[in-house]
């Protein structure tokens, strides 16, 4: 009720957690937390440019470290589920690429939003003229009251009407 | 899966019963699938491939795994219909003999053939050379047309009609080849037809939803990475160039249409060049070649394989060319990758045709009354169909020792070279990338080759399966071991209808020679199943009149203009229909796209509104 996620997929998600603990701590495993680093050695997230995003929005850590605990992981697979409605998936969405954190997606979130997909290092990031191109060509086909920011309705309108995303919007343990 | 289990309670027991079945069955079905796969050929090393270098790689890869099947089957066909029955005639198994009607009232000079089957003591470098050529002990096998003179063949008590069998089997390759790859291609063009729309959001489609999350191994995201980026700069590029293209002034029209005018004259220049020397050389090597005496091993080896290498030196010099001129035409470069494909298809099969073109200006040479008895010239070639087999596999042969020697004396030691040697110039030539197109037009050529040859070697599929097989093997090592991956990965939905659609242009060119050989031209009289008659299709009606009559009359009745005019008129009208019905699915989709954008307008409103409402 709470999740999107079936109570088989629950089991295996709580196994693949506590495989992250070290061993003494897999007792009670249901209210220790996770560090970072030790998330993002799953194979789901290893090779995701998004990693540091995901975990850093699905963390309800006080601390700031981003570590998650078991429900955190939970919520984050219910997201990611094939079950998980549209509506949802594209709110996370909207706050994982929101990369500065202020409720809408500029142009410098854009910009690291595009670094994060061409790929990591000098060599495969776009020229700067491409870019400035490919930002105004996204900003003309999502911003509609045109004040140069993408806020979250807007980026539900587009997303919404992309066929591509229902599916690629998706991590299967 | 609760909103169905709730209504499973209110279900009479029938339904009940019917939703069970379908699942049990949908279970079954899925487990034969998974079962089914793998006994599928190569599929390991094809999910491999893909992994490492991308679906359009892959894509060439089950290309090549569907032409090893197409040729096992076809080789099957004509194995079991046309030389098993002989073979089994020849040795006497199951008391079976040969019928071999003498001719009524041919001349007898066209039936003189003596194939010098290589008796008493020769010398080793023969048999190597029989076996490149075709020539020799290789001529009377059952691998070429002259095996197989019967005119029936007596199986205890029933007759087996040879030559009507030859025929038929021929036509069944060919079309059992159409039917297969119309079948395959089917599926991909729905999918091209229904991407090709440009969706109005291309560009943040790519960016919020490029990501596959799914994606856990380094590799394949890499892979991601780099076509993500490609696709983008295309993007980006080609809408560069439209704007510059609608930018231009009438001046700068003017000159590129000039341009390109001219270039398309050098182009067709160069084609006919080509063609010129392929049949120039096609004539001096028959010429050469029926002088037997020249016991020169190499220099008959070389004339032999002229027409071979000439073919093969146009079809790697053309393609160089025409990627080198197509620059200068400033086309979008969607639009120069299917041009320079299409020249290139054009030059690779109208090479083909002009040498069986060539050969058949040598064989129906009838200008000093050389084939005054018989309709061919027969001093020549008493056995045209063996010759025309010759060729076939002469190409086939030097095709594929081509492909190896390209592989080991280029590809490995441009490799090795690359690796150790660190200066400049090297490392700037640098790897070699996969070109799939390349390869692509090389496998489609020698099936093409393949096809022709059927109908006068019924063995060259056999040749072919076990060609392309170690083919197979070849590229994959190549491509492991000396390939770079490709900077610019290639859209793999629109390669793969785009090789069938090449595929099926080489059937239809390989229709046409087969077709005039056996309508037109008189067969041979001294060897083959066609001795007898007139040409080679005179074996149909001839059965024809040997059926009861009242088939007889339908089958004339079919064949005669009463029944095809009305029949042409009605696969005319509903060939309309359909095209109206697919003209009437247009406009609902373009009605319903255009719905879409009222709708997203009214979105907007809305938006701004919450917007405004916000900001107060």
């Amino acid at each position: 009720e709470l999740t999107f996620l079936s109570k088989r997929e629950i089991l295996l998600a709580y196994k693949r957690f506590s495989e992250l603990l070290p061993k003494e701590e897999r007792e009670n495993a249901r209210t220790r937390r996770v560090p970072k680093s030790h998330i993002l050695t799953l194979p789901e997230l290893r090779a995701n440019p998004f990693q540091h995003r995901i975990c850093h929005v699905f963390s309800t850590s006080e601390a700031g470290d981003d570590s998650m605990s078991f429900e955190d992981f939970l919520d984050m697979l219910s997201v990611f589920s094939d079950s998980a409605t549209s509506d949802i998936k594209s709110h996370y969405a909207f706050r994982i690429f929101d990369f500065d954190n202020d409720g809408t997606l500029d142009r410098k979130d854009l910009e690291q939003l595009v670094n994060c997909l061409t790929g990591q290092g000098e060599e495969s990031r776009l020229s700067s003229m491409e870019m400035e191109q490919l930002i105004q060509n996204i900003l003309e086909e999502s911003d509609i009251d045109k004040d140069g920011t993408i806020n979250l309705s807007e980026f539900q309108h587009v997303v919404s009407r992309s066929p591509d995303f229902a599916s690629s919007f998706k991590i299967v343990l | 899966r609760d909103s169905r289990q709730t209504d499973i309670k209110y279900l009479s027991g029938w339904k009940k019963w019917k939703r069970a079945s379908s699942k049990s069955l949908k279970k079954i079905l899925s487990e034969a699938k998974g079962l089914s796969s793998y006994v599928v050929l190569w599929r390991h090393d094809i999910h491999i491939i893909e992994g490492r270098f991308g679906t359009a790689i892959q894509s060439y890869f089950s290309f090549l795994r569907f032409l090893v099947l197409l040729n096992f089957i076809i080789f099957i066909l004509m194995f079991s219909f046309v030389t098993l029955p002989t073979i089994i005639s020849d040795y006497g198994i199951f008391n079976s003999t040969i019928a071999k009607i003498s001719s009524k009232n041919i001349e007898y000079n066209c039936t003189i053939y003596e194939p010098n089957g290589n008796k008493g003591l020769i010398y080793f470098y023969t048999y190597l050379q029989d076996l490149l050529t075709g020539t020799g002990f290789l001529e009377v096998t059952s691998l070429f047309y002259g095996y197989y003179t019967a005119d029936a063949v007596w199986i205890s008590i029933m007759r087996y009609n040879l030559p009507l069998a030859y025929l038929l089997a021929a036509f069944a390759c060919l079309a059992l080849s159409l039917l297969w790859i119309i079948k395959r291609s089917v599926g991909g063009f729905k999918q091209s037809l229904v991407h090709d729309a440009d969706p109005f959001q291309s560009y943040c489609n790519k960016v919020f939803a490029g990501w596959d999350f799914c994606i856990t191994d380094p590799d394949a995201a890499q892979l991601k990475h780099r076509s993500l980026k490609y696709e983008l700069q295309m993007d980006l590029e080609e809408e560069r160039l439209k704007q510059k293209i609608a930018d231009r002034t009438i001046k700068e029209r003017l000159r590129i249409y000039s341009l390109r005018i001219f270039i398309n004259i050098i182009v067709i220049a160069i084609l006919s060049g080509c063609f010129y020397s392929i049949y120039r050389v096609t004539v001096f090597s028959q010429e050469k070649s029926s002088d037997i005496s020249s016991t020169n091993f190499q220099a008959n080896l070389f004339v032999q394989y002229l027409p071979s290498i000439v073919i093969t030196l146009a079809n790697f010099i053309g393609p160089q060319i025409f990627s080198f001129l197509i620059r200068y035409e400033e086309y979008l470069p969607a639009f120069e990758i299917i041009l320079t494909l299409m020249r290139c298809v054009f030059l690779r099969l109208a090479n083909i045709g002009v040498l069986l073109f060539s050969l058949w200006s040598q064989i129906s040479d009838c200008a000093t009354d050389k084939c005054e008895p018989c309709g061919y010239n027969y001093k020549l070639y008493p056995c045209w169909e063996s010759d025309v087999g010759r060729e076939m596999y002469k190409l086939m042969i030097f095709d594929f020792l081509i492909i190896l020697a390209f592989t080991l004396f280029v590809d490995f030691p441009r490799k090795l070279l690359v690796t150790h040697c660190s200066c400049k110039i090297v490392q700037w030539f640098g790897l070699q990338e996969f070109n799939i197109s390349d390869n692509v037009l090389e496998i489609i050529y020698g099936q093409t080759i393949c096809w022709i040859g059927t109908f006068f070697s019924p063995l060259l599929p056999a040749i072919a399966t076990v060609k392309y097989f170690i083919i197979f093997y070849v590229k994959k090592i190549s491509l492991i071991h000396t390939r770079k991956t490709a900077d610019k990965p290639i859209r793999a939905s629109s390669s793969k209808f785009l090789f069938l659609a090449v595929l099926l242009i080489g059937l239809v060119l390989a229709f046409i020679p087969v077709g005039v050989s056996i309508a037109s031209i008189p067969s041979s009289k001294a060897c083959g199943p066609f001795r007898n008659f007139n040409t080679s299709w005179e074996v149909v009606p001839d059965t024809i009149l040997e059926f009861p009559r009242g088939l007889q009359q339908v089958l004339f009745g079919i064949a005669s203009e009463a029944f095809a005019v009305p029949f042409f008129i009605v696969v005319c009208l509903i060939m309309f229909y359909f095209i109206a019905l697919a003209g009437a699915h247009k406009q609902v989709v373009d009605q319903l796209k255009e719905q879409l954008v009222l709708d997203g307008r009214d979105k907007r409103f809305l938006v701004q509104k919450i917007a405004e409402a916000q900001r107060h």
